[in-house]
């Protein structure tokens, strides 16, 4: 043969069927016709979807290769029918591996069909019942969509119904297809329609004959295509003998597929095997099959009566049903039935104390058999959710007994925050965790994607949630997991975190997440797995043993892996010193402060600050986004962004009219050099102070220095005298126990707006005491000039970084400026022992006022500088390590 | 220009690397993206890479000239997401046929001033069409197997228009890429050939799906043989797949189409598997070393880089398939 002769139908489902002569018959299966199975018709009008599957399932368990499906009813709407049954088919791999047959004499259902289905699929049917023209429509449209075709024998005049006949219409139907639709020939199946024998009629003696010799011709005639009929017709006087009919189809089968027929819709339940057929009965049968004998009809409806009584069952292999009890349940939910879990939890609840022993016990392994599996490859997404229907099932109706057990209303297992983070929309594998976990008892709280940390945060404060679950498929989510983690080890959350989503791993989850955060970080790589480790996580007996082994397991994990893994390149200390910054002092403008000295403002009138509030993050805490004043007039956001700015203003006012809060600041201008590169010495006049400056140490391009914030300071042995500030601002005084005052009235939405509030004046007065020190208190840039705008830009000369910012992340310094500037003492904000500031809403930070000082960020540095800084500041390692672990690379 | 059909005859054709990759090193921020035209945009845009070539043009054929340079044939435009399915998160459906034109606008100048300067070596620009972010065979909602958050119909009429925008910008090649699940893909295929009747045109169409993990199937669920079934109605230039997996691990499934295919494979894989990291840290050499295994197989016709490869991945698949005679298209059984 040359390869041009060889064209072979290919059709798909999940996967591939490639009918070729080796195929021997391609069995369609014919159940989910509510013309054929009247229990079928029933269930689809019941619109019991859920049964009707079953049906489709035990059809390709019991070997259709194809599956054929019908809705064509007048009392079911067919299109809506047809597209539903074929979407949940979809959803379930262990059906959707085989192409589909869409089964409708209406054009608008069988394209309804065919949009809705990825494989290649048959078209049952079109004819040139209604022309040619109309034909040519429907063929055209089934090769765009890409189906295969069966083509019925009939035309304008009428069904084929003898042999010259179906000729005739197979001949002038394949001439069309082939050679003005450019149909591939390959994808033509022709149905020369099989009509009853042994009718009784002495016209339908031929009926089965004529079928199998035009078969014959068509196949030796017309390159490439197929035949195909409806197998069942052929014993339909045949009705309630189940044992000649299966010995009908089967003979009939035998001598049609030797002609050529190589695809049928035949019931495999119908089908008695050839050589199993007794003797006598196979030679009546081939009698009136093959029209062998005038007076064969008689003869076998004389046997039939006698093999009446002998009907056998013949099912789907129920054979798993005989095997122990947990057998049965495992094999329930990895191949997602659910026709007897309520029998076979039935019994495992008779089997144990209480009823929850088998969620537990026997439906937990089974899900950890589907955990394997699905890990290893060979479950695949829908099935798994396919599980968890199985299962969610099982524990609906253990859930009155669990109730009645504890005597009480049924508390869920626990309550789970599930969020896909941030700048991501990826959420099938969250949904599926969420759907396995509330299948087993667990409240879900799902945020949905792109879900903003604060919010992640919060609700799960609001919500008291005992787990937060994370989701992202794309990498920059992998940082919006660790920042999540941090956020929660910064609000002392104490409870476990869930990292899940496709670039997700365990090395990023141990290296990068673990760290951040106190309590449990458990990667979790696939749904199944997801409850064993919910359940180990919320079960209070053990759970405290678990968590600490889990951190211990990332923990040497984490070690392993660093240990191989080579990260970027770092200097070491002394060679990033060599690179620092530097600053032409010879050149440099260094202006005296016209105040040496601390200075402190009591009570300052908030008022004063009002030009100088950025409302830009005012919006962001409230999830506004956008610039202000933009964002007032935005399409989306605008009308709320009013409203809340409106709402900001008033209480505004009321503060300030009735002084509710009270601004307060400290500040200092002082001598100072840079001593042995990084530490700054500061003269207050009464002693001398250190900062101890950190320095970048990643290896930089030529060119790029490593900085350090000491760099703009002049160093002492340059002998010129140089300067630095600090300071404290607070504007939080009151804002707790306005706060308090509003919760007590059930106003949150003031409570929460009085501390963004107060944030805001915190900040602007920063501003504010920044320009006033460089216009005045300092005095280097009395002609500065600036709008609000471009302060917030910082385009000013001179920086004001923040211990616990970019540049400084330490927040030990913040030690330094107390004592310096007797913060405590002379405004009363503390530091708490994380040293964050109390109250909230307060910035501090230093002054530089060189005009070459710039905002940088330190990066990671390396343990050397670790161990300097502590030798340096006179403390442990350890305690070195613990506030500057953050920016050390592991 | 000779036809890229007779071409693929005489050599293996190199497709570019990634766009994502090479336009994060301009680490372009929100303002960036904006530009001056966008910049009361609702929405956030960071990220929107499409949006880069009407904002920053330069950068995007930037990128197409260091393909070019390294060796590619091909270069794809940066059309991804350029549907008004995929845009609507940045609410900039309206902006779909500009995005799609401009960017083959863009890639096709590049392509012809290198194929002025270079005629015996032709540069091709492929139109990029992705998967967009929403599945018609699968539904989001697990608890409603059932629905469906986009028919056939809505992504046909979303595809034809990116179609013709990529036609009308001066597209040689339709690449209806990044397939995970296949049902989308005969909507983009059905549109194209809408469009082709229409026009009365006949432009070369390239299909490459993704197989997402190990096992060995789309997301969808289909394996290699019975997505290339499904789409095999439509007169492909090229089958193949990309992303997901590094050129390992895709090679099986490549074996299975350079048998089955009677149209040319294509393979444009990620640079190895995302580390712990995100990143894809496989060395030019390392992938070339990979890639040198389908040229020894004969299993391509058609070879290039998907997340993560640059430049210099490109110009060492071009140095090793120089030397290589292509993959034999036949008609298959």
């Amino acid at each position: 043969m040359n390869k041009e002769s060889v064209r072979y139908m290919k059709l798909s489902g999940l996967e591939p069927l490639v009918i070729t002569p080796e195929s021997n018959f391609v069995n369609v299966g014919e159940r989910t016709n509510v013309a054929g199975s009247r229990k079928f018709l029933r269930l689809i009008k019941e619109e019991n979807y859920e049964e009707a599957l079953s049906i489709a399932r035990h059809q390709v368990e019991g070997g259709a290769q194809i599956i054929d499906i019908n809705m064509d009813d007048g009392l079911i709407d067919g299109k809506e029918a047809m597209v539903k049954f074929l979407n949940l088919i979809v959803a379930e791999p262990d059906i959707a591996r085989v192409p589909i047959m869409i089964d409708s004499s209406k054009w608008e259902i069988i394209e309804a069909g065919l949009q809705v289905v990825q494989g290649k699929c048959v078209v049952n049917s079109i004819s040139l019942k209604e022309g040619e023209e109309e034909f040519v429509k429907h063929a055209k449209a089934i090769k765009r969509y890409g189906a295969a075709v069966i083509v019925m024998a009939f035309d304008e005049v009428g069904q084929a119904d003898n042999y010259e006949r179906r000729i005739e219409i197979a001949k002038r139907s394949y001439e069309v297809l082939v050679n003005k639709v450019k149909f591939p020939p390959e994808d033509i199946i022709f149905d020369l329609n099989i009509f009853p024998v042994a009718t009784g009629m002495e016209e339908h003696r031929k009926n089965a004959v004529d079928f199998i010799e035009a078969t014959r011709w068509v196949r030796q005639n017309l390159p490439h295509c197929s035949v195909s009929g409806g197998v069942s017709n052929v014993s339909f006087s045949f009705r309630g003998n189940n044992v000649v009919r299966e010995a009908m189809h089967s003979v009939f089968l035998y001598h049609a597929i030797k002609a050529g027929m190589n695809i049928g819709i035949v019931n495999p339940a119908m089908l008695e095997v050839y050589d199993d057929i007794p003797k006598d009965l196979l030679e009546y049968v081939e009698d009136v099959i093959l029209d062998r004998r005038a007076d064969a009809t008689e003869r076998l409806l004389d046997v039939a009566e006698t093999v009446k009584g002998s009907k056998k069952e013949k099912t789907v292999d129920l054979s798993w049903r005989e095997e122990p009890l947990q057998n049965r349940i495992t094999r329930a939910l990895v191949k997602g039935i659910d026709q007897f879990i309520e029998e076979d939890v039935e019994e495992a609840r008779q089997n144990v104390d209480k009823p929850i022993e088998v969620i537990e016990g026997h439906l937990m392994t089974g899900m950890n058999v589907v955990g394997d599996l699905f890990g290893s490859g060979k479950m695949f997404l829908p099935q798994v959710v396919k599980s968890a229907r199985v299962m969610k099932k099982a524990v609906a109706y253990l859930l009155p007994f669990i109730e009645e057990d504890k005597g009480t209303v049924t508390e869920s297992n626990g309550k789970i925050l599930m969020a896909t983070v941030k700048g991501d929309v990826h959420d099938i594998g969250k949904n599926i965790v969420s759907v396995v976990l509330g299948c087993n008892n667990y409240e879900i709280v799902d945020l949905g994607v792109m879900v903003p940390p604060e919010k992640i945060i919060q609700t799960a404060i609001d919500e008291q949630v005992d787990i937060i679950g994370l989701s992202g498929l794309i990498t920059p989510s992998l940082d919006e997991m660790v920042y999540l983690a941090k956020e929660m080890d910064r609000k002392n959350f104490n409870i476990p975190l869930l990292i899940g989503g496709a670039t997700t791993s365990k090395a990023h989850t141990a290296v990068k997440i673990d760290p951040q955060y106190k309590n449990a970080v458990v990667h979790v790589n696939d749904a199944s797995r997801a409850v064993t480790v919910v359940g180990d996580l919320l079960n209070k007996r053990s759970n405290q043993k678990y968590i600490g082994d889990l951190k211990e397991n990332y923990e040497k994990f984490r070690d392993g892996f660093l240990k191989r893994t080579k990260q970027k390149e770092y200097l070491s200390i002394e060679e990033a010193r060599k690179n620092k910054y530097k600053i032409d002092w010879t050149t440099s403008e260094i202006s005296k402060p016209n105040q040496l000295g601390i200075q402190v403002i009591e009570d300052f009138d908030l008022e004063k600050l009002l030009p100088y509030i950025d409302w830009t993050p005012f919006f962001r805490s409230w999830d506004l986004h956008g610039k202000y004043p933009a964002i007032l007039t935005d399409e989306i956001v605008g009308e709320q962004a009013e409203v809340l700015f409106n709402d900001a203003k008033i209480l505004l006012n009321k503060v300030l009219n009735e002084r509710l809060l009270k601004g307060k600041a400290v500040f200092g201008l002082f001598e100072a050099n840079t001593l042995n590169d990084d530490d700054i010495e500061v003269l207050n006049g009464k002693g001398v102070f250190s900062f101890r400056t950190l320095r970048q140490q990643l290896k930089k391009h030529a060119g790029k220095p490593n900085f350090a914030l000491a760099d703009f300071i002049a160093p002492k042995e340059s002998e010129i005298q140089d300067y630095i500030g600090c300071f404290c601002v607070t504007a939080g005084f009151g804002t707790e126990k306005l706060a308090k005052q509003f919760e007590a009235d059930h106003d949150d939405y003031n409570s929460i707006m009085i501390k963004a509030l107060a944030d805001r004046l915190a900040e602007a007065f920063a501003e504010y005491l920044h320009e006033n020190i460089r216009k005045e208190h300092w005095g280097y840039a009395n002609q500065e000039n600036l709008t609000n705008e471009e302060l917030i830009k910082e385009e000013y000369k001179g920086i004001r970084p923040a211990p616990g910012y970019p540049a400084c992340p330490d927040h030990l310094e913040k030690l330094t400026i107390w004592e310096l500037l007797k913060v405590k003492e002379n405004i009363g904000v503390e530091l708490t022992e994380s040293l964050a500031m109390w109250p909230a809403a307060s910035v501090s930070g230093y002054y530089f006022g060189n005009q070459e000082a710039r905002y940088f960020g330190l990066g990671k540095i390396k343990d050397d500088q670790v161990q300097d800084f502590a030798k340096r500041k006179n403390v442990s390692p350890e305690y070195a390590q613990k506030w500057l672990s953050p920016n050390v690379i592991e | 220009m000779k036809d890229i059909r007779q071409i693929l005859e005489e050599k293996i054709l190199v497709l570019d690397g990634a766009m994502g990759t090479m336009l994060q090193r301009h680490k372009f921020t929100e303002e960036d993206f904006r530009g001056e035209r966008f910049k009361d945009w609702p929405t956030p845009l960071q990220g929107n890479n499409d949006l880069l070539s009407i904002t920053q043009p330069e950068a995007i054929k930037e990128v197409h000239k260091l393909y070019f340079e390294a060796g590619a044939d091909i270069v794809e435009t940066n059309t991804f997401s350029g549907t008004t399915i995929a845009m609507a998160d940045y609410e900039m459906e309206d902006l779909v046929y500009e995005l799609n034109y401009q960017s083959a606008k863009i890639a096709k100048e590049v392509a012809d001033e290198f194929t002025a300067k270079e005629p015996y070596k032709p540069r091709f620009v492929a139109g990029s069409i992705g998967p967009t972010n929403k599945t018609a065979s699968m539904s989001p909602d697990v608890n409603d197997p059932g629905y469906r958050a986009v028919s056939f119909d809505e992504l046909k009429i979303a595809y034809k228009q990116q179609v013709e925008a990529l036609i009308d910008g001066g597209a040689d090649i339709l690449l209806v890429e990044t397939v995970f699940d296949t049902l989308n893909a005969k909507a983009a295929l059905f549109a194209i050939e809408e469009v082709k009747d229409e026009r009365e045109i006949d432009i070369p169409i390239m299909v490459s799906g993704t197989i997402t993990d190990a096992s060995g199937r789309t997301l969808s669920g289909q394996t290699a043989e019975a997505f290339l079934i499904s789409v095999s109605h439509i007169p492909m230039l090229s089958i193949g797949f990309n992303c997901a997996l590094g050129a390992n691990q895709l090679t099986p499934h490549l074996e299975v189409l350079s048998q089955k295919a009677p149209f040319a494979v294509s393979a444009h894989p990620n640079a190895g598997l995302p580390n712990a990291f995100g990143e894809y840290d496989e060395t030019p050499e390392q992938m070339a070393t990979q890639i040198k295994e389908y040229l020894d197989k004969s299993l391509v016709n058609i070879v290039g880089g998907c997340c993560g490869t640059t430049p210099e991945h490109i110009e060492a698949i071009a140095d090793l398939v120089k030397d290589y005679k292509p993959r034999l298209v036949s008609v298959a059984v």
